[in-house]
């Protein structure tokens, strides 16, 4: 399952295909997606692009398992050096990556309601060993750039507008950066201002060799900021 | 590997040499229709690595709190072996707990494996003090001075967000949340590795309910134990568990990443459980 190589690429996914099988409606089987395949170095952002319901987001969920693909690999190459088939490796080696090298920037904000803003950014610095009140001064700072205005950082994001809600997503999904970040429709309900410090934010994070795979819904971001874009086809049921 | 199951069973009534086969979700029922014994668990197999949160899931009967009591040695296996911790025979063989002698069972839950239970009468003496009941597990766990005792008794009791001065309080003066809280506190405080918790908020109010669950979480990202989490409420299990698995009439139907198991479940039955959820 895991094999030292010296591959270039941070991430390849070949051949993977994924689709449903709604036992409790009648068996019925939805096709998701097939035949995807695309490599990504480190350093590098690719988009993901097709109309909607083509397949984009439940791509990024079977890169990050949520979703169980029916065949195919996605090779990871670890910080180690060693290259990992997320399509097949077992669930607590997943869990391990997902701690430390796999991130997943979802289009909802997902977070307890008991929570303040600032504690929510602040916490995945804290999961990696930064000190409580350190951790609490980077997130202000990443707060206050995403144009969070103070008097909100004390409450739960849960009574935020959905733009703000986007921007504390964002924040807690890119503090901590690991080393490759999925991102699904980072910027879909944000202004045009704010839209431009999540690019600025991911343009930093690609000087500093995180590799991405992101769903715009708007191709001029695509152009912007991606290295590489795939187009997803619209498949035949 | 922290736990290991291989092929755990265990049937209720005399049994017969069908009752394994002729049970479980392929058939339908729990209960062998040869010679009418319960299979409440049928063959299951896992493993909890250290740090791992595992969920059960499943309706009621599926067997997911016999399973939790069979691993803490409750009741014993009819079949299958549970190893736990690297214990070791005397030949250096791996150990199977569930031939532990009494005694032996009683020292592995005082050092290295502790329950929290859904009723607090079977994980308290209503005899003792809060205090009382935190100190008899550290007792257990070998600690004989007065004054140590005292204060990781009092450590504990902080921990679960208590004032001190209700220590020597007994359990019946304790509301129903209070009382998951002390039973938190006496677990923890032999520092196990395993944590086994049966349905630890059932019939809680949703506000304590909350609080307990953000408790046990912080306790075990602080404290570094693993935990298997037996709940009927997928709520609970999304919110405590990296892995989660399902069972249904005594058999494990499905096992994955929780977050899979709730967004893209493959056995029928967890489709059907996941799409029951409110």
């Amino acid at each position: 399952m895991m094999t030292k190589t010296h591959k270039d690429y941070k991430l390849k996914v070949a051949g993977l295909q994924k689709s449903f099988t709604l036992h409790n409606r009648g068996g019925v089987h939805v096709r998701g997606f097939t035949g995807v395949n695309f490599s990504l170095h480190c350093g590098q952002l690719l988009a993901l692009s097709g109309p909607s319901g083509v397949g984009k987001s439940s791509i990024l969920k079977t890169i990050y398992r949520t979703y169980l693909p029916d065949r195919g690999s996605v090779f990871f190459q670890r910080q180690n050096g060693s290259e990992v088939d997320l399509a097949s490796c077992p669930e607590s080696r997943i869990l391990d990556l997902r701690r430390r090298e796999i991130g997943f920037v979802t289009q909802f904000l997902k977070i307890l309601p008991r929570i303040s803003a600032l504690e929510g950014v602040a916490h995945p610095l804290v999961e990696i060993g930064v000190d409580e009140e350190e951790a609490k001064e980077r997130a202000r700072t990443m707060l206050e750039r995403l144009g969070i205005r103070k008097e909100l950082f004390g409450l739960s994001p849960l009574t935020f507008s959905g733009g703000e809600q986007q921007r504390i997503n964002i924040a807690r999904g890119i503090i901590a950066p690991k080393e490759l970040i999925l991102l699904d429709e980072p910027t879909a309900s944000l202004d045009q201002r704010s839209s431009e410090t999540v690019l600025e934010l991911l343009a930093e994070l690609k000087c500093r060799g995180i590799a991405m795979v992101a769903i715009f819904h708007d191709q001029r971001k695509v152009e912007q900021i991606a290295d590489t874009c795939v187009t997803i086809e619209r498949q035949e049921q | 590997m922290l736990l290991e199951l291989n092929n755990v069973s265990k049937i209720f009534g005399p049994g017969c040499s069908r009752c394994l086969q002729e049970t479980g979700e392929d058939s339908g029922g729990a209960i062998c229709p040869r010679c009418s014994s319960v299979v409440a668990v049928n063959s299951v197999s896992l493993a909890v690595k250290n740090d791992e949160i595992l969920g059960v899931v499943g309706e009621s009967g599926s067997g997911k709190s016999t399973l939790l009591q069979l691993i803490y040695q409750d009741i014993t296996v009819s079949s299958g072996e549970i190893y736990f911790n690297g214990l070791k025979e005397k030949s250096g063989a791996r150990l199977n707990i569930a031939t532990l002698s009494a005694a032996k069972i009683s020292r592995m839950r005082s050092h290295e494996m502790s329950m929290i239970y859904q009723n607090p009468y079977l994980g308290l003496n209503f005899n003792f003090s809060a205090g009382g009941n935190i100190a008899e597990k550290i007792i257990g766990s070998g600690e004989r001075r007065y004054d140590h005792i005292r204060e990781r008794a009092y450590f504990y009791f902080g921990k679960i967000e208590m004032p001190a001065s209700r220590i020597d309080d007994y359990p019946d003066a304790f509301s129903g949340g209070q009382q998951q809280r002390i039973q938190i506190a006496k677990a923890l405080s032999s520092s196990p590795r395993l944590l086994l918790l049966d349905e630890p908020t059932t019939g809680l109010d949703v506000s304590v309910q909350a609080r307990i669950l953000d408790l046990i979480k912080a306790l075990q990202h602080e404290m570094g134990f693993s935990m298997i989490v037996v709940s009927h409420d997928l709520g609970v299990i999304n919110h405590l568990t990296d892995l989660t698995l399902v069972m249904k009439d005594g058999s494990l139907v499905e096992y994955g990443l929780t977050d899979q198991i709730l967004e893209d479940p493959q056995h029928p039955y967890t489709q059907l459980l996941v799409s029951s959820k409110l």
